[in-house]
């Protein structure tokens, strides 16, 4: 991050750089992050277009063509690329509509747990000593449950369906955020310009969420990245066992579920979305890698 | 160091305190007539449901059933199995063993791997070697677990037929297993080519469950490793002529071990929780799958007591690395 | 792979070389127990009931009819109320490591079996914590059994409250299973009465050894056994959930049977020349319950034209894959009394729509309920509910799939204003008609069991005099009438009977499928 740092500073441009373009400078020397964000742009523009990109629906059953292998396969055709499943539906459709659920999976995961997390970290940093510390034991005995064993005995109660996974994967990831945010709050309060802004008669509610709040993004941004990542994983792991997305949903886990009787005979069933899943997440973690070492002044100055 | 652990104690009681509130309320919202599944499509009239629920306890008040299940873990009775009808302290002691000799190969590995692949790719940092060991990290932690663990049956297993696909030993062997770990047991049994049995049962289980603290431990070394390298006194140690391999195994590792050393700890403690994906696609016969087992079959008792003592086992590792980090590194304490 | 396997089948065998006879089941899951009246699941019933436990009277191996068991003979009254047992002498229990009995099987072992299960207020009764009988009561046995009396020490008589011409076969289920009192009493002595549930003892061809939880259970032959001695020496059960595990062990020679196969795999089992696969129709039902309460499912016509769009061969090659047949009764056809000259409705889409139409049943939209379990007579409920809706689809019929928890499951829909027809199934428990069509189309089941909600007088006469007529040819006609109002009513659409595919090693002699989903290692034997 040296190079990156002065060469900035060597820029013979006057005005300060804007924070995006600073950013953006930085990020762009980590070859993994940029190759992480083409990835990940490219299953956006996968899971956007899903239904014009995908050759059949994701439940058409073809049942004259049951487990028909990849199309370089012996006994595989080019009418299915990625070959069918145990119903005859075309794998490749259904990855392809996977796509979506994934991001949606990790975008509503991530926005629930990062609101509400944000939000209790923050009330938390200014709260009063006894609630501060309620809040906090309430996360330690969150996070004193193993994360899958908690989201897979929320789902038992709520009902096994992909909407009850992401709330459970949801609650299971918001005690990071409250615990980040408070310790980002409790290093920015005592520092002068929020004392300054107290002094001036701010209202405490724009002091904690207009003044102190966006100066400790940084961390809970990157945090929000790799959470996404956990988030596609965990739901997957939970339509894994059964309790996430339901059957016909084109899931990834969940088609990995299905797929696991096949596992001798039908390697593609398997072999696919558990890809489609690792690729996802490791082009995520790698952006998630880029937005750290660019956002996260400590690591900027190593 | 005293007043360090009494702090630490002192949130230890009320977290326990909220963990069995919440493992007994989980239960009571868990849907599901446990009564009903134990009937199954015969069903159960309904004179027979009333009697059951007197006996199994449903029909006393909340806070009482409460009590009675706080004033029961005092004496160590968790409660018996709906569907063993053993009580659940015992069960969980027969399997306990299992999931900790998984989990320690597992980090067992993952440390003898994982250090030395961060201290190489720090050393050769933005070679050629440090971006091969970090990208094989990064796609070590992006590892969908049950996947990666199908596709290993399938190869290792499948394909080249090296290694059994489940269970913890041949079934050739039968020995009394007073310590519950099978490495050790194969050994004391004297039964030749019972502890190779027991080994190559344990491979797959471990690489799968190692993989991700794998990745997390190298790539923590390799980060604490480029601070430590950059402070004063290994600038000096070197500037003095001491030999590279001096100054970054002993001086530099030392000090960057730390940090690992937590992350090796909190991995210990989520493992010991039991491997939930691993347990289950192994069939090993752990407390990660008696779990997922007892949550699907709906046996109440084994999910409430299971819960506490999991969350118990977390937090006991989680203040012993707590306490060791307070140890080895003084600043803590104060803090 | 050839070479490893070599060299494993090898390993084994000099593993065991000391002993030839091993054989190795990878059973499905682990029991829950070892007291087979405490339980209702076949995965405990095999670990125990099946191989350790007798019964006065048994099912002949591999049939559902009665040979004697423990009883050498017994006599039915004339009111058929009596049941009088003569005992067979000198049988002995289970000598083990933790248990030598002192006297042979009498009268009180056989009171005490039954008498456990039914007196809540005897000091038997909760030997294990949190105990309860429940196929002792599913089975009416409280209200049935008004008392068992010794005669003397080897004759034994069951007084019933009511002629029940299925009681004999009752007596073979596993529930029935004959323990020792005498081991009962020592463990209550020794204040550990839990341990008769966990250390079985029984008169059965094998006895316990060892089991560690989720892992291994071991037996070994009883040589005291009142039969010939079993041919195996050694019969171990090697828990195996996973169906693609089982598999990889039996082609590796870990394990010798194998039950529940993936259908996905029977292909490649049967064309390997170390395995035969053994089939035979399970004692079961798939079936999809109309609720005939509710309009316009209340008209017959509706109900056989939706039938006849449900294309049964193509569900039954997708979801079972040659683990199921066709199903055109509600009884399977291993069952005495089964109708063979009912013809099935055809498929015929057209039919259908002109059926329905005729019906004035215009843009139908209905649910459903797709089981959340797996079956024998339904491995994959969503699966097939998917394929119903598209076949229905094509009638014009707008399915809509719905599921819930299994226990909400079973209670939903037994509600008598339930919308939407279920699917559900019924594994027989003693081999008897009256398991199937009293219990599950009996007016007595609305509300209940009787999921399809269907009260015909016809039918619910005939099933009624089948049950108090004690003549086997008499029963049999008065079924075989019912089942021809059943197919002319169409209160369920008949689905499927599982197939039931036991991979085994052709190493193994003598082994049958048991009907009732059993596994039975008494008689099999293992050539080298």
């Amino acid at each position: 991050m040296t190079d990156a740092a002065s060469q900035t500073a060597s820029t013979p441009n006057l005005r300060p750089p804007s924070r995006f373009k600073e950013f953006w400078s930085s990020f762009k020397e980590n070859r993994g992050a940029v190759i992480g964000l083409f990835v990940f742009l490219a299953f956006l523009l996968i899971a956007a277009f899903a239904p014009l990109l995908a050759p059949y629906s994701f439940d058409a059953q073809d049942r004259s063509a049951l487990l028909v292998p990849p199309f370089w396969q012996e006994g595989g055709s080019t009418k299915y690329l990625l070959g069918t499943d145990a119903l005859g539906r075309d794998l490749l459709s259904r990855l392809i509509y996977g796509a979506r659920f994934s991001f949606f999976i990790g975008l509503l995961v991530v926005t629930l747990a990062s609101f509400c997390g944000v939000l209790i970290g923050v009330i938390a940093g200014f709260a009063p000593n006894w609630l501060d510390t309620l809040i906090m034991r309430l996360m330690d005995i969150i996070l004193s449950f193993p994360s899958l064993l908690l989201a897979l005995v929320l789902v038992a109660i709520l009902g096994p369906s992909l909407i009850n996974a992401m709330i459970a994967i949801a609650v299971v990831l918001q005690p990071h955020f409250v615990r980040l945010t408070r310790a980002a709050v409790l290093t920015e309060k005592s520092k002068d310009y929020v004392t300054a802004a107290r002094v001036a008669g701010g209202r405490p509610l724009r002091i904690m969420f207009r003044t102190v709040l966006p100066n400790c993004l940084a961390p809970i941004i990157v945090q929000a990245a790799l959470s996404f990542s956990t988030a596609i994983l965990d739901t997957a792991a939970l339509g894994f066992l059964g309790m996430g997305a339901q059957p016909p949903t084109p899931e990834w886990g969940t088609m990995l579920a299905e797929a696991r009787e096949f596992i001798l005979r039908a390697w593609w069933v398997v072999t696919f979305p558990g890809l489609c899943i690792l690729i996802t997440v490791l082009a995520i973690n790698l952006m998630g890698d880029g937005l750290r070492d660019a956002l996260d002044p400590k690591l900027k100055r190593s | 160091m005293l007043s360090f652990l009494i702090r630490r104690l002192a949130t230890f009681i009320p977290t326990f305190i909220g963990v069995t509130i919440i493992a007994f309320a989980f239960i009571r919202l868990l849907p599901g007539d446990p009564i009903l599944l134990l009937a199954g499509e015969r069903g159960v009239s309904p004179e027979r449901y009333e009697q059951l629920r007197q006996q199994f306890g449903f029909d006393q008040p909340m806070w009482k059933q409460y009590l009675d299940y706080v004033a029961g873990i005092f004496q160590g009775d968790l409660g018996i199995s709906f569907s063993t009808k053993r009580p659940v302290l015992d069960e969980f002691l027969t399997l306990f063993p299992a999931t900790v000799e998984l989990a320690l190969c597992a980090i067992i590995l993952a440390t003898l791997i994982g250090i030395p692949a961060g201290v190489i790719a720090a050393v050769n940092r933005g070679k050629f070697f440090d971006q091969a060991l970090m990208s094989s990290a990064l796609v070590g932690y992006s590892m969908p677990i049950f996947w990666w663990a199908l596709l290993l049956i399938i190869v290792f297993s499948g394909t080249l037929g090296w290694t059994p696909v489940s269970g913890r030993i041949g079934l050739q062997y039968f020995f009394d297993t007073p310590t519950g770990f099978m490495l050790i047991d194969s050994l004391l049994s004297g039964q030749s080519g019972a502890f190779r049995s027991a080994v190559s049962h344990l491979i797959l289980p471990t690489v799968a469950l190692a993989t991700i603290p794998l990745a997390v431990i190298a790539r923590q070394t390799r980060s604490a490793m480029l601070e430590v390298l950059g402070e004063d006194y290994v600038r000096t140690a070197r500037a003095k002529g001491m030999s590279p391999m001096r100054v970054n195994g002993v001086h530099a590792l030392r000090n960057a071990l730390i940090p690992v050393i937590t992350v090796i700890g909190l991995s210990v403690g989520t493992l010991l929780a039991g491997a939930i994906l691993t347990e289950t696609i192994f069939s090993w016969p752990g407390i990660g799958k008696w779990m997922v087992d007892s949550i699907f079959r709906r046996d109440y008792q084994v999910v409430q007591g299971g819960l506490l003592l999991i969350a118990l086992v977390v937090m006991i590792v989680n203040l012993i690395v707590d306490v060791l980090y307070g140890l080895i590194n003084p600043k803590i304490r104060k803090g | 792979m050839k070479k490893f396997l070599a060299i494993s089948v090898s390993a084994m065998l000099l593993g065991s070389a000391a002993s030839a006879a091993n054989l190795v089941y990878c059973s499905e899951g682990s029991p829950e127990g070892f007291d087979p009246a405490l339980y209702t699941s076949g995965t405990t019933f095999d670990a125990s009931a099946r191989n350790i436990y007798d019964r006065l009277v048994h099912f002949k191996h591999g049939e559902t009819e009665i040979e004697p068991g423990l009883a050498e003979s017994w006599d039915i009254s004339d009111d058929g109320l009596e049941y009088t047992f003569h005992l067979r002498p000198g049988v002995k229990f289970h000598s083990t490591d933790y248990f030598t009995p002192t006297r042979d099987l009498n009268a009180d072992d056989v009171i005490f079996s039954f008498q456990r299960q039914g007196d809540a207020e005897g000091e038997y009764h909760s030997m294990t914590p949190a105990s309860s009988y429940e196929y002792y009561n599913s089975m009416s046995m409280p209200d049935l059994i008004s008392s068992i009396e010794k005669v003397d020490d080897l004759t034994v008589k069951f007084v019933l409250t009511r002629p029940e011409a299925p009681m004999l076969a009752n007596l073979a289920m596993s529930f029935a299973s004959i323990l020792s009192k005498e081991y009962a009493d020592q463990l209550i002595a020794a204040g550990t009465p839990e341990m008769l549930n966990q250390q079985p003892i029984g008169t059965g061809p094998f006895k316990f050894t060892a089991y560690q939880k989720d892992a291994v259970i071991r037996y070994a032959r009883n040589d005291d056994y009142w039969r010939e001695p079993a041919a195996i020496e050694n019969l171990i059960f090697a828990i195996t959930p996973d169906a693609s595990v089982r598999y990889q062990k039996l082609k590796a020679g870990e394990c010798h049977v194998m039950p529940y196969p993936n259908p996905a795999d029977l292909e490649a089992m049967k064309a390997d020349e170390n395995i035969n696969v053994v089939s035979r129709e399970g004692l079961n039902v798939g079936y999809l319950a109309y609720n005939t309460k509710v309009a316009p499912f209340d008209n017959p016509e509706v109900r056989k034209a939706l039938n006849m769009a449900m294309d049964k061969q193509a569900i039954v090659d997708g979801i079972f894959q040659g683990a199921g047949s066709v199903a055109k009764n509600p009884i399977p056809p291993t069952m005495w009394s089964y109708n063979d000259a009912i013809v099935d409705d055809p498929y015929d889409p057209e039919a259908a729509k002109a059926a329905l139409e005729a019906a004035g049943v215009t843009d139908l939209s209905m649910k459903v309920w797709a089981m959340p379990v797996q079956r024998p007579y339904n491995p994959n409920a969503r699966r097939m509910a998917e394929m119903i809706q598209a076949d229905f689809a094509k009638v014009g019929v707008n399915v809509e799939i719905v599921s819930y928890e299994w226990g909400e499951y079973l209670e939903r829909s037994k509600a008598e204003d339930r919308d939407g027809a279920v699917l559900l199934g019924w594994t027989g428990d003693n081999g008897d008609p009256d398991n199937f069509l009293a219990v599950l189309l009996g007016c007595d089941g609305v509300g209940d069991a009787n999921r399809a909600q269907w009260c015909n007088e016809d039918f619910n006469k005939l099933i009624q005099d089948a049950k108090v007529e004690s003549d086997q040819a008499e029963r049999t006609k008065l079924y075989e009438q019912a089942q021809v109002v059943f197919k002319e009513q169409a209160p369920w659409a008949t689905i499927a009977h599982s197939v039931v595919n036991e991979p085994i090693s052709t190493k193994v002699q003598g082994y049958k499928i048991d009907p009732f989903g059993g596994h039975v290692f008494y008689g099999v034997s293992l050539t080298e």
